[in-house]
């Protein structure tokens, strides 16, 4: 895909600041960025078109790594080349960089006063509450069939049982998925 | 070398990580087991930490866990290493993004990984649930002591209102205020008990 035209009045500067910006008002990540994204980048500035956004969710899901890096990279990349999806990735990640590391000196010290160990013992049990919706969440989402439950499954218990290496876990499902989506395109063909 | 290391463990973790958030925590979890970088409570602490300050959570425990161990320049390997592997595939997808979308290689692996997704989730919930239910070992002993039962009425409390679609943050908050509640009535309520 070309570079774009209405990223004429996009500065690498400008870029840098806006994603700064979204780095630093997006809390818990992922999703709950492509709103801000659209509003500050498409709506606001025109450097993209509302069907890049889309674009954008779809390389986002394909493809690893964090939805804000993805699409911080391909908005840069896209109005400003390869300076531009630096300049964007550097300011998406800069809030978290500054904030977790001044807040790293200050919690050391802090999780030795007794009522903060007592606040994360409950909080422990609120992100597991957390993590149960997001599994939720993610299973609504998922496409639904044989394969689909075999591999969530295989996946399951390998990596909460049997301590395989998680990495390989990953790979393989990703080469199940493959192998298995093949084979079903060869059956609708013959 | 410790640099090298931080840098090395969250490029992988950056490169294997779909569907981003907490899919990636058994990732993590490893990786941090593997190299005695902390324990696994400090590691769920620091998830809730994370969901309360902005950006994604894949950069911040990058930095923090960079930070705890190696200190500034280990925060900025680690974070530096997590974000490469996204760096690099946009940068080439960008180029080519149509035979990208239409590609089946791309959406047959995809396939793969979105229900292999859910199985990481999963994996998190046991792990977790290990630490705040069982810290000291699962056994049936450890099902009646004062921290078992509390963790047990806060879980579900909040299992409730984050389903009622309650703010993360203000779980957080509440859960907070009932854990530090939950820890000072303790020496009052076992003695009623």
């Amino acid at each position: 895909m070309d570079i774009h035209d209405n990223g004429k009045d996009a500065t690498i500067f400008s870029l840098f600041t806006v994603f700064l910006k979204i780095g630093a008002f997006t809390f818990g990540g992922g999703y709950a960025m492509i709103p801000l994204i659209q509003k500050e980048t498409a709506e606001t500035r025109h450097w993209i078109t509302d069907s890049d956004i889309l674009d954008i969710v779809a390389i986002a899901e394909s493809t690893p790594g964090p939805i804000a890096i993805n699409s911080a990279t391909f908005v840069g990349y896209k109005t400003k080349g390869f300076a531009g999806a630096f300049a964007a990735t550097t300011g998406v990640v800069l809030p978290s960089f500054i904030v977790i590391t001044a807040i790293s000196y200050v919690l050391d010290k802090f999780q030795s006063i007794q009522a903060v160990q007592f606040a994360f013992n409950g909080v422990r049990a609120g992100v597991l509450a957390l993590i149960i919706k997001a599994l939720y969440s993610m299973y609504k989402q998922c496409p639904k069939s044989l394969v689909a439950y075999i591999i969530a499954a295989a996946a399951f218990l390998t990596v909460a049982f049997l301590k395989v290496n998680v990495l390989a876990v990953i790979a393989s499902c990703a080469g199940a998925g493959l192998i298995s989506s093949l084979l079903i395109a060869r059956r609708i063909h013959s | 070398m410790i640099y090298l290391e931080l840098f090395w463990s969250f490029f992988k973790i950056g490169a294997f990580t779909f569907g981003g958030g907490y899919a990636m925590f058994p990732l993590i979890q490893q990786a941090v087991e593997t190299h005695g970088w902390m324990s696994d409570a400090a590691l769920i602490n620091f998830v809730a930490v994370s969901e309360s300050t902005p950006g994604p959570f894949a950069v911040n425990v990058s930095t923090y866990i960079g930070r705890e161990t190696g200190g500034l320049f280990g925060a900025f390997c680690a974070t530096l290493g997590v974000v490469l592997p996204s760096f690099i595939v946009i940068l080439i997808v960008a180029k080519c993004f149509e035979q990208f979308k239409t590609n089946r290689i791309v959406s047959g692996c995809m396939s793969g990984l979105r229900p292999a997704v859910i199985g990481l989730i999963g994996a998190a919930v046991v792990s977790v649930g290990t630490t705040v239910f069982f810290p000291s070992g699962i056994s049936i002993q450890n099902m009646i002591t004062y921290s078992f039962i509390t963790s047990l009425i806060i879980f579900i409390l909040m299992l409730i209102l984050v389903f009622r679609k309650m703010h993360p943050i203000i779980i957080i908050l509440i859960s907070a205020v009932l854990g530090i509640g939950c820890g000072y009535l303790q020496p009052a309520l076992i003695q009623i008990l």
